[in-house]
């Protein structure tokens, strides 16, 4: 096994109705789709974001996924653009697409229309907590650690970011399939070492 | 409809179109600046609410900046319906 410098000091998994934290469960419901994440949002995590509930189903993600990741970030630590965001996903904005195109049948909603691509949810994540480091939004037909550890690497060498939120965010027909690391060059306690093998471990066993 | 009513109606179609979820009719004052320091909408909302004019009321803006004067807040959208109205009567 590689051993890299960096290391993924925080997981963050939202699959079948639950919120995973570091392997742990922080909050599951019966509901699903975006009913899960609106109770979620008010009732399981106490999000305070209005803006959430004007997001399409990556955004909700982004923001439910990003508050569970950074729960012991420190935000005094890093300056706004040392913090990296690189995310990925099979079928890039298609939710969001499809409910715009309904609508562009009547009235076009620009409501609707600005999620049309899906790197809107780095957008998302980075307003709320002021982040302003490189990012980037992959898609590829299934989670890809490889590509993912390689990118995420030379942001750290050649972009000057000290710190890196990553991962997978999908939504498809009502089931989430997310899978966020941190990733950072500070050892944590219990953190993993930064390799596509444990990025890959972290993800197929949630 | 008499302007109290367009108020409350336009309140409730606001609430609806820009998704103000927590928020009521009574949490928005006639007067209130709809953006920034008021309802804090941005942008994105201002064109919604360009799309709330034409989906309910059949009105088009002529030009941006008249958009300005009429989203200032409830009342002027409302007496900016009810002119339009008046004017197709």
């Amino acid at each position: 096994m590689r051993i890299s410098h960096l290391n993924i000091s925080s997981s963050a998994v939202i699959r079948n109705q639950k919120i995973i934290l570091n392997g742990k469960v922080v909050f599951e419901s019966n509901t699903s789709g975006l009913e899960f994440l609106r109770e979620t949002y008010e009732k399981g995590l106490r999000i305070d974001y209005p803006k959430f509930y004007k997001m399409d189903v990556l955004g909700k993600l982004g923001i439910v996924g990003a508050h569970v990741l950074l729960k012991d970030f420190d935000f005094n630590k890093y300056q706004p653009e040392e913090v990296g965001i690189v995310l990925s996903n099979r079928n890039s904005s298609l939710e969001a697409d499809i409910n715009y195109f309904e609508t562009a049948k009547t009235f076009p909603s620009p409501a609707l229309f600005v999620y049309t691509l899906p790197n809107i949810v780095i957008g998302e994540i980075s307003i709320r907590y002021k982040f302003k480091g490189e990012n980037a939004f992959f898609v590829s037909e299934d989670f890809d650690a490889e590509w993912l550890h390689y990118y995420v690497d030379d942001l750290f060498k050649n972009r000057k970011i000290e710190i890196c939120i990553c991962g997978w965010i999908e939504s498809v027909d009502g089931r989430h399939d997310v899978c966020l690391f941190l990733i950072e060059k500070e050892q944590k306690e219990n953190g993993l070492n930064f390799t596509p093998e444990n990025l890959k471990e972290i993800y197929e066993q949630g | 409809m008499n302007k109290d009513e367009l108020l409350q109606q336009l309140k409730e179609q606001i609430i609806k179109q820009l998704k103000l979820e927590g928020k009521t009719t009574a949490d928005i004052g006639d007067h209130d600046p709809l953006f920034v320091e008021g309802l804090g909408l941005d942008s994105i909302d201002a064109l919604e609410l360009i799309v709330l004019l034409q989906q309910e009321y059949n009105i088009k803006l002529n030009n941006a900046e008249q958009g300005q004067e009429v989203f200032r807040s409830v009342s002027t959208m409302a007496d900016f319906i009810l002119e339009r109205q008046a004017q197709h009567i």
